[in-house]
């Protein structure tokens, strides 16, 4: 038998899930090895950059599915540092849906109000802070104008940004340039490394395996900093807990390959995989009726033409989140924007036969681009996404040295799923066609399927055995001592960006995980105050021990 | 002198031209070129450098480059047989069509239901990303040497040390109601 490394955990994936963890056990005083799939990137680093190879190509992942594709961190800090930085909390009715299943989706445990602590710590350790009207960007003031127009509210987003220092230069999708962006390389990571963490990047893990004592073994391969289709070595650690943390479309990856050496896993791993029913809508806005209509004018005479300006989004619609209303018909609209490419491939034009994604007429829209406004809709999926068999390695068969590969995440949307999106499609074009003020076309979902940037739920947390894969405290079922905190964990999707309540949810998890611990004799406490803050923290550990 | 004969290289090289001018299209180099079909004003995807893109190693598409070529022009050479269409056998089957036609194939192609849809739909991407983009390129070289999609949508220029910054990003002012269950940290209740 060969021989393994030892440490007390091992934590896999370095984004929200595996940080948060890493950090609370490491200041307690455990021994922490973090292996993260993707390379570890400096400020420096950080490129504004389209060439292949550059860091919008090495931080970032694109698996193409059989009906849907994820869109998703692959570095050190994992989606924080890809993310547009946009935390909202979910709203109260999200924790009472039932999807599909007839029973409530969160484990009664957690509530908006129970978890409401929990955000707290997050809100102070990143920090996120609530936007002034000064702060929100032309093409965020654009959709609240328009929304204004048509008698809905609109509202600046909680961001984890310092908009003192950013320069709107809108490339946070290749890592924030200027330190702008409170990803988690700026507050959990360097406390964790601080209490003697390891972090090992382009250490991906393929599976688990069991060992006599109880203990588990973590088998990774080392991957090419360049290629990521070639592997350069294997390894393994052993450790007594892990938190699998690889991000919901790898986690359920790693359990599924996994099952042959740990015994059949809950049926819920790999499936009722959500994509937070994301969908998008471009508007092309004719500049002449944003002056006329909302009477909007920039410094030095244009209406708008700022479709490049700005950090994602900064304003959003909430009048759909409304508990009254039927489950999957609430949804939030929120601005947007996305780099060329990702952000213009799928958008479609009014061609002579319909909808046109390519072709003369996407061409003379592609020409009006700095006129676009990009709406993005979180809605209520029906939780319809399914695994299938692993790919032979990682979560999906890398086709490009980097950023792109195929995977075997099948998603077909429900009447459910397809009517929210309907909803959603319509009340854009209620807005945004108002008054000739833009024509809106949905993106096509003919192309790549549907597309997620907020995967969840393929690992979830829930009280019934049967339809989720942990049980209230994040452990495995059946599987004692593997503990997974990352978004797979979300039970549903939550109508507004998920990262707040993933960390949240982490930060919940953590006095358990630290019990579990200390139960397989692990030299760890729980109580560590929030990186950068105590406030929070100490009255969450009051509130542990009452 | 320019030709679109059917001989290697240049076989390889306009079926792909033409594939690419489907996506993006653009006006004809010269008057007779046959791979562009001159579908649109101005320069398209095959001007922003959508063959180079393909033939960068780093896509992953490129080694395969040979082999989809000739896949291309059988399928073309299908489609045109099914539907009546007579091909002029001096240029690839693909190159021959009439800009409706190359889109028709392409349609076929990327179909749900077509087994070969990953790889044309993948092949398909990076012609956009030639033009939307400039993958193949460092983007403030392709901005300083005015590369025709960039220029085109009105990508601004960056800061002198190659960084982009919008000192005014705002109009500064409420512009909407704030939802009225707005909790005060600013989240939905």
């Amino acid at each position: 038998m060969t021989t393994a490394e030892r440490t007390d955990i091992v934590v896999i994936g370095s984004g929200f899930g595996g940080a948060i963890a890493a950090y609370h056990l490491a200041a307690g005083g455990a021994k922490v090895v973090v292996l993260e799939r993707g390379p570890w990137l400096s400020t420096e680093e950080f490129e504004h950059d389209f060439i292949l190879g550059s860091s919008s190509t090495r931080i970032f992942e694109f698996v193409a599915g059989r009906g849907m594709s994820v869109l998703g961190g692959n570095c050190v800090g994992g989606g924080s540092v890809v993310f547009f930085a946009t935390m909202p909390r979910a709203p109260s009715f999200i924790f009472e849906r039932q999807g599909s299943i007839g029973r409530r989706l969160f484990p009664a445990a957690i509530s908006r109000e129970t978890l409401n602590p929990w955000y707290d710590r997050v809100v102070e350790a990143l920090p996120v802070h609530r936007q002034e009207w000064n702060e929100v960007t032309y093409p965020g003031g654009l959709w609240a104008a328009a929304c204004r127009h048509a008698g809905h509210t609109a509202n600046p987003v909680p961001v984890a940004i310092d908009t003192a220092m950013c320069t709107n230069c809108n490339w946070m999708m290749a890592g924030c340039r200027f330190d702008a962006k409170r990803s988690l390389l700026m507050n959990y990571l360097p406390a964790a490394i601080s209490h003697g963490a390891q972090i090992r990047p382009l250490h991906e893990v393929q599976q688990l395996s069991r060992n006599d004592d109880g203990s588990y073994r973590v088998h990774y391969s080392v991957i090419d900093d360049e290629d990521y289709r070639i592997q350069t070595g294997s390894g393994a650690i052993d450790a007594k807990i892990i938190v699998l943390a690889a991000g919901a479309g790898a986690t359920p990856v790693i359990l599924q390959r996994s099952e042959r050496t740990l015994g059949a896993m809950p049926f819920a791993v790999g499936r009722y995989f959500s994509g937070n029913g994301e969908r998008l809508n471009t508007a092309v806005l004719n500049e002449d009726k944003v002056r006329e209509v909302l009477g909007l004018s920039r410094p030095g005479g244009q209406a708008y033409r700022a479709n490049q300006i700005g950090r994602g989004p900064s304003v959003a619609s909430w009048d759909r989140l409304d508990a009254s209303l039927p489950e999957f018909s609430r949804f939030s609209l929120e601005q947007l924007y996305f780099p060329p490419g990702l952000g213009t491939i799928l958008a479609q034009a009014a061609g002579p036969d319909g909808p046109a994604w390519f072709g003369p007429e996407k061409k003379e829209m592609l020409r009006q681009w700095n006129s676009w406004l990009t709406i993005f809709t979180m809605s209520e999926d029906d939780n319809e996404g399914v695994f299938g068999p692993p790919p032979p390695s990682g979560n999906a068969v890398r086709i490009s040295q980097q950023m792109l590969g195929q995977g075997n995440l099948e998603y077909k949307p429900t009447k459910n799923t397809l009517r929210g999106w309907a909803e959603s499609d319509a009340a854009v074009k209620d807005i945004l066609e108002r008054d000739g003020l833009a024509k809106v076309m949905p993106w096509t979902n003919e192309v790549v399927g549907a597309y997620t940037v907020h995967p969840l739920a393929s690992c979830r947390i829930g009280d019934d055995p049967a339809t989720s894969a942990l049980d209230d405290g994040h452990e495995l079922r059946n599987h004692p001592g593997i503990f997974v905190t990352d978004g797979s964990a979300v039970p549903c999707g939550l109508t507004v960006n998920p990262a707040l309540t993933i960390a949240a949810l982490a930060e919940r998890a953590m006095p358990g995980i630290v019990a579990a611990a200390r139960e397989r004799g692990v030299q760890v406490k729980y109580g560590a105050p929030a990186p950068g803050g105590v406030a929070s923290a100490t009255r969450a550990v009051d509130r542990t021990a009452a | 002198m320019q030709s679109d004969t059917s001989g290697g290289d240049q076989y390889r090289m306009r079926t792909l031209e033409a594939w690419a001018d489907t996506f993006v299209p653009g006006a004809k180099r010269w008057p007779d070129d046959r791979a562009i079909a001159g579908a649109a004003a101005g320069p398209g995807a095959v001007d922003a450098g959508a063959v180079e893109l393909l033939e960068t190693p780093a896509t992953g598409v490129s080694d395969g480059l040979d082999s989809l070529a000739k896949a291309l022009n059988e399928h073309a050479g299908a489609w045109a047989a099914s539907h009546g269409v007579t091909i002029d056998d001096s240029v690839p089957a693909f190159v021959a069509l009439s800009y409706a036609d190359r889109a028709a194939v392409v349609r076929m192609l990327i179909a749900p239901d077509h087994p070969e849809k990953d790889i044309w739909i993948l092949v398909a991407l990076f012609c956009f990303m030639a033009f939307d983009t400039a993958a193949h390129m460092r983007t403030v070289d392709a901005i300083a040497t005015g590369h025709p999609g960039l220029t085109a949508m009105g990508f601004a220029k960056p800061d002198a040390d190659g960084l982009w910054r919008f000192p005014y990003f705002s109009y500064g002012k409420q512009l909407a109601s704030l939802h009225p269950g707005t909790t005060p940290a600013g989240d939905p209740a």
